[in-house]
Parts: C-alpha cells; sequence; structure tokens
C-alpha cells in the first residue's frame, strides 16, 4: 500500500492542488530578471564559486538594510536584495568587478530601442 | 522617463549575467537548467508525498521525524537547501508554524521556492510576536488551549511542518491524501482538510 510505483508517482506529480508550484495561488517570480539571478546564484553555486552561507550572509545583511531605509508606502523588494548580495558576493570572489558590471549596465541602458532583450 | 524605459534592476542582472557567460564561468544553459527545475521539478508535491507516505506509514513517520533529511532521501527529495530537514508535528495539542526571520530560509527540495509573503519583512517579524494573530489572518483561527510553536528556520536548519491527517480520510490512498496537502499547511499557516 505504501509502495508507490513509478507511474503513481509520475501521476502524483502533475495532478491534485498540491501538484505544480505554479498552480499553488502564486508565481514565484515577479519578472524574468528575477528567476534569472537566481538560476545564475544557484548555478554558480554548484560549480562550488562559493558556500552558500557566503551568500546568505550576505542576502540577510542586504534585506536588513533595505527594510531599514524603507519609506512608508514603499514595497519591499525581495529580488532587488537578492540581486545586491549576489553582486557583492562576485565581486568579493573577483568573479566581476563592480567597475565592470557598472560599464556593462551602461552599455546595455543605451541599446536602441527594441534591442534590449 | 521613456515608454521604454527598462527596469534598472533588469539591465543588472543581464548585465551580471553577460559578463559571467563571456568570462565562460557560467552558461545560459546551466542557468535555464536551474529554472526549469525549480518552475516543473520541484514544489510542494514532493513535501506533500512525504506527509501522505507519513499519515499511512507509522514506520515511516517515525523515521521522519527522528531525521528528516534521511527519511525524505528515501523519497529521493534532498540536496541544495534541505540539508538539514527537521519535521515537526501537528497534534490536537500543537500547532507548529515555520518562518525564516533574518531571510527566507525555506526547505526548496520538498516545498520548491517560497511564496512571496513568507519573503515579506510582516510575516517574518510578526508570526514571531503575535503568531495566532498572523494565523487567523490566513484563516486558521486556533484554540486558547492549543500551543503555538514558531520555528525560525536557518542555514543549517529547515522545518517542514507535518500536518495533523483530517478525520473522514481513512479510506483515501497515499495518493489522494497527497493530493489534499498543500503548501500552506507544511508551513503551519493552514490545516488539511478533508474533501467535501
Amino acid at each position: 500500500m505504501t509502495r508507490a510505483s513509478a507511474q503513481r508517482e509520475r501521476v502524483l506529480d502533475s495532478v491534485g492542488p498540491a501538484a505544480p508550484p505554479r498552480s499553488n495561488g502564486e508565481l514565484v517570480f515577479q519578472a524574468p530578471w528575477e528567476s534569472r539571478i537566481f538560476g545564475l546564484t544557484l548555478a554558480l553555486h554548484e560549480q562550488g564559486r562559493f558556500q552558500w552561507q557566503e551568500f546568505r550572509e550576505r542576502l540577510i545583511a542586504a534585506i536588513a538594510g533595505a527594510e531599514a531605509s524603507l519609506g512608508p508606502g514603499q514595497a519591499f523588494h525581495y529580488y532587488a536584495c537578492w540581486l545586491e548580495a549576489l553582486q557583492g558576493l562576485v565581486d568579493a570572489k573577483g568573479l566581476c568587478d563592480a567597475g565592470s558590471l557598472a560599464a556593462r549596465e551602461s552599455a546595455f541602458a543605451a541599446r536602441p530601442h527594441g534591442h534590449d532583450h | 522617463m521613456s515608454e521604454h524605459e527598462v527596469d534598472p534592476l533588469a539591465l543588472r542582472a543581464e548585465a551580471l549575467e553577460a559578463l559571467l557567460s563571456e568570462q565562460g564561468i557560467v552558461s545560459a544553459d546551466a542557468i535555464d537548467a536551474v529554472i526549469e527545475q525549480y518552475e516543473h521539478d520541484i514544489g510542494p508535491m514532493n513535501g506533500a508525498r512525504v506527509v501522505a507516505r507519513a499519515w499511512v506509514d507509522a514506520g515511516y513517520k517515525e523515521r521522519l521525524l527522528r531525521d528528516g533529511t534521511a527519511a525524505m532521501a528515501e523519497l529521493g527529495f534532498g540536496g541544495a537547501q534541505g540539508e538539514h530537514m527537521v519535521v515537526v508535528e501537528n497534534s490536537p495539542e500543537v500547532h507548529n508554524v515555520v518562518v525564516c526571520t533574518l531571510c527566507s530560509c525555506y526547505p526548496w527540495p520538498v516545498l520548491g521556492l517560497p511564496p512571496a509573503w513568507y519573503k515579506e519583512p510582516a510575516y517574518r517579524s510578526r508570526v514571531v510576536r503575535e503568531p495566532r494573530v498572523v494565523l487567523a489572518e490566513f484563516g486558521l483561527v486556533l484554540p486558547e488551549d492549543v500551543q503555538v510553536r514558531v520555528w525560525d528556520s536557518s542555514a543549517e536548519i529547515r522545518y517542514l511542518v507535518l500536518p495533523e491527517r483530517p478525520a473522514g480520510t481513512e479510506g483515501l490512498s497515499e495518493e489522494e491524501l497527497a493530493a489534499l496537502v498543500h503548501r500552506d499547511a507544511m508551513i503551519g499557516v493552514a490545516r488539511v482538510e478533508a474533501p467535501r
């Protein structure tokens, strides 16, 4: 009774209210870039570029900073904190320095309309 | 601001990915693979299967409460963000609810990624201070004599709530039970209800 066959497991994965995350009430990501930096962070971690704890410490600091400076009526933006944490970490690890990043951002910002993706 | 103004955070994210990609540090394919995995393969259904198994198999439940990490690995769940899993059991006397007060630690391998409200400052601070009020806002009003335990997740320990099996589900199969179990019940902000 408790031994689920592989086939039953496949069925379970696709049906019922507990099935896919996207049918569980809300989208996990609010914008495509949020999923990109999430994937980027995990891919770097899987390569052993950093310990998860190193990222987490920076994320905690970024969240604390964002909360402290949140004005009335301003929305908290979780993935902005995530991006700040990742940026600081890749800089500290010598993978991508802040100057190069700023230069590339400016270059991307100056792209003609319709060439921004 | 022109109508073509691009979100500066989106630009920064794109620039970061481009720079790392050009250096050969990470590929777009590797990033795609991670996103694909979290959007399609990893989600609350994994946790629901753990819960349903514990409901029908007393031996499994005992192992799950003793060593959550190992018992989840029996079903093939583990890895990033789920290294030390602790399962806390609800009962008529005790209700458990999970939070991460500092950031957003969450048992990814069995619940997928956390919902937006789990990451919001309001939930993270208030569920510790006034758990009954917050739970009531989720629609879960607990009797005064039920003890509420709030578990603060960390990098080291991720918690999963084992909800109470609803009455009237004695005739259901493990698969049917798993279909009743939803994300919020495993965070502890809801109960599992019997099918009507």
